[in-house]
């Protein structure tokens, strides 16, 4: 399959993930959102790691080409989970304090 | 004896600190003989240094360098030679005498004032005696431009005069037009031959072309006209009256004024180099003296007539200088301050009787109370008008014959002038002293002659006047002319003027018979029936003084102001007001909606951060491998 529609897919999940971070005020939905882009760029990163892999492949059988960006993926999944974690944490925190987890809330430094 | 040189204008400088410092706690007497001991003792060294060149020769003293940049140096030096030794005679001779006359005359002030009127004329005589001894142009101009300042405060020394600080202020700019072009031809000078020294300018002013020395000294003498009041920088002068009697005697007669005649007689050398620039000279001269004696003839104020005569003196000295007779300028410079001091004195002494009455329509018949004022200012005026064997004759001869072998038309205007001279004279006395008395009957009564200390120096004045002539007798009087002989070392480009002995007996008869017909005339018209009206017709406009006080008024001042009043109305207050004003509404504008981008949405915040996200990837990557790919993409 080529590449460009990894990059076109990865490219709308991004995007939809950013409209939805500017949009929508539910915090649990925006943190969906995150989670979204970060995943698009996991996808990317994915793709072109097999699409380095393949082209290296022809020229030499034992080649290890793009492991690296899929290794990365894994630390990017560790940390995302990290932050869902505590984000989630702060999110609980937030509701319990104003009883709701509108992010527009939360404007007490404003003015 | 050099190391006498610096004690010269030092006294005057510690009398300066002395009394400008301590004028709130020292006693009036302590200040007057401060004041006064000071110009002594510097007449006193002046004495000295004077026999010392008269035997020796002169002397320049270098103290230390004052600019040094590059290959110009300018160092602080004195020039001690026959020109100025005679100067500082005349400045610390007559300007101790005035001093000695101010402690009387100013009696009247509060202890305060008093010191600060002394501290002045100290800080006068110090920059004088700068502006004389002095051995470049540029310690010349130190003092020129400090006596330009202590002419100011003198003149408004009574500061709560409106008029008077006006009169100070008219001085001070008026001077300050003249000393533009003395500093520009300093400039010049050094632009083109690298130093202002005297010995130096002198000896290779025959490297400059005609122009530059037509150019520099024109400019010289624009300096000059600011400073000894010639036509057009002359209304100052007798504004500068308002200041007190003595001021008027020591700056704007003896000494400050003809500072001008020392500058050019000191630059004789370069002044002799252009015939157009010594026929300016003495046809400025010659034009003053004879515009400002037309004015002193229907002057009412003793001192305004005073003055004008003084501008009409001066004119005749740069007549002389004009015609190359430069010993004959400073000869009258020298019994020009003898016989104006004593009138100027001789008026205060009037005046101090009169109690501050200076119209002399309300005077007369002072004769028999101010005895002694009277015989001197009458030994004054004839000396003014050029009786022999009075001082003013020889000094005023010697112009008038040098004017005559130039041009004749000279010389009958000279006379001309000089007839005026006498008349105007003695109208003044016979108005003053002669007639009946025509003031209140309460100053009658208290009228009285002055204290010793005031007449004393008119006395020794008048036996100057009497005498200072007998320095330069003419050698067809069977005189050696000494002063001459003296000056001959420094004038040294002296035209010597060739004419038979009974041309010039001739000359001499008809300007003394007709500065005799004169004073005769002016005696019988004014000592019984004086002028008590205003005048009448060109009288009148005698009497306002051509209007040419209204006319640099309509020209200059009228323009001046407008100009000044556009500025300000308009350009300050669109202009520079807008601009000031128009940033700071810019800024708090622009402020007021930056602030509305901090909304506190956090939605907001991101949309800026995507937007600037996607700006700074845009500019980063602006090279073409970006588009072509998106567009191989899409």
């Amino acid at each position: 399959m080529p590449i460009q529609y990894y990059i076109l897919l990865a490219l709308t999940l991004f995007s939809i993930g950013i409209v939805g971070v500017l949009t929508r005020r539910n915090a649990i939905i925006v943190f969906m959102c995150i989670e979204l882009m970060l995943n698009a760029v996991n996808l990317l990163l994915v793709a072109f790691s097999k699409m380095q892999y393949n082209l290296a492949f022809t020229n030499n059988k034992a080649t290890v080409a793009g492991s690296e960006a899929q290794l990365f993926v894994f630390f990017i999944m560790v940390v995302a989970a990290a932050e869902v974690s505590v984000g989630l944490a702060i999110i609980v925190m937030m509701y319990r304090n104003v009883h709701s987890v509108d992010v527009n809330f939360l404007n007490r430094l404003k003015n | 004896m050099n190391q006498l040189v610096y004690l010269v204008p030092l006294f005057p400088l510690i009398g300066f600190l002395i009394n400008g410092l301590g004028r709130k706690s020292l006693s009036k007497s302590l200040i007057g003989v401060i004041g006064s001991g000071t110009i002594l003792a510097s007449f006193i060294v002046s004495l000295v240094l004077f026999f010392n060149v008269k035997n020796n020769g002169a002397v320049v003293v270098d103290y230390f360098n004052f600019i040094n940049i590059d290959s110009l140096k300018i160092s602080f030096a004195f020039q001690i030679d026959a020109l100025s030794s005679l100067f500082l005679l005349i400045i610390t001779g007559v300007g101790f005498l005035i001093h000695v006359y101010s402690t009387a005359y100013m009696q009247d002030e509060e202890p305060q004032h008093y010191g600060r009127y002394f501290a002045y004329l100290n800080l006068f005589v110090f920059s004088m005696l700068l502006l004389v001894m002095g051995a470049n142009y540029v310690i010349m101009f130190i003092g020129w431009e400090g006596v330009g300042l202590c002419s100011y405060l003198l003149i408004g020394f009574w500061f709560k005069n409106d008029n008077y600080n006006y009169a100070a202020k008219k001085a001070f700019v008026m001077n300050r037009i003249g000393d533009l072009g003395f500093l520009l031809a300093v400039f010049w000078l050094i632009a083109k031959l690298g130093t202002a020294n005297y010995a130096d300018v002198f000896a290779h002013a025959s490297s400059l072309t005609p122009f530059d020395v037509t150019a520099i000294t024109l400019l010289l003498f624009v300096g000059a006209m600011g400073k000894s009041a010639q036509i057009p920088l002359y209304t100052w002068l007798p504004d500068a009256m308002a200041g007190p009697t003595p001021v008027s005697a020591l700056i704007h007669a003896a000494t400050m004024v003809t500072a001008g005649i020392y500058m050019i007689a000191r630059s004789n050398v370069l002044y002799s180099m252009s015939a157009v620039t010594m026929n300016v000279v003495a046809i400025i001269g010659l034009v003053t003296a004879l515009f400002s004696a037309t004015i002193a003839l229907k002057q009412n104020d003793i001192k305004k007539v005073l003055a004008y005569s003084t501008v009409s003196q001066l004119g005749y000295m740069f007549l002389g200088l004009g015609v190359g007779a430069y010993t004959g300028a400073v000869f009258h410079v020298m019994t020009h301050a003898f016989f104006k001091a004593l009138l100027f004195l001789g008026a205060g002494s009037v005046i101090h009787a009169m109690h501050h009455e200076q119209d002399i329509r309300k005077m007369g018949g002072l004769k028999k109370h101010l005895p002694i004022t009277h015989l001197t200012f009458l030994i004054g005026c004839i000396a003014i008008s050029g009786i022999p064997p009075f001082s003013g004759f020889f000094s005023k001869d010697e112009i008038l014959a040098a004017a005559f072998a130039k041009n004749p038309v000279y010389w009958g205007l000279g006379v001309a002038g000089a007839a005026m001279t006498a008349f105007y004279m003695f109208r003044l006395y016979a108005t003053t002293f002669l007639g009946t008395f025509r003031g209140t009957h309460d100053q009658e009564h208290h009228l009285h002659e002055s204290p010793s200390a005031m007449t004393i120096p008119l006395m020794v004045l008048a036996l100057l006047s009497v005498v200072g002539g007998f320095v330069g007798v003419p050698e067809i009087l069977g005189g050696h002319h000494e002063l001459h002989g003296f000056l001959s070392s420094v004038l040294t480009t002296e035209v010597a003027h060739e004419s038979s002995k009974n041309t010039e007996y001739v000359l001499m008869g008809i300007s003394v018979a007709i500065a005799a017909i004169a004073i005769i005339f002016a005696i019988n018209k004014f000592s019984k029936k004086p002028e008590l009206q205003d005048a009448q017709g060109f009288g009148k406009v005698l009497e306002n003084k051509w209007y040419v006080d209204e006319l640099y008024d309509t020209f200059f001042v009228k323009t001046t102001l407008a100009k000044a009043k556009f500025l300000k109305d308009i350009i300050e207050k669109n202009v520079i007001d807008g601009a000031v004003n128009g940033v700071g509404k810019l800024v708090n504008y622009s402020s007021r909606q930056l602030r509305l981008i901090q909304s506190g949405q956090v939605g907001n915040y991101i949309l800026f951060m995507v937007l600037a996200i996607v700006v700074v990837i845009l500019l980063w990557v602006n090279d073409n491998h970006l588009y072509q790919y998106i567009s191989k993409l899409f």
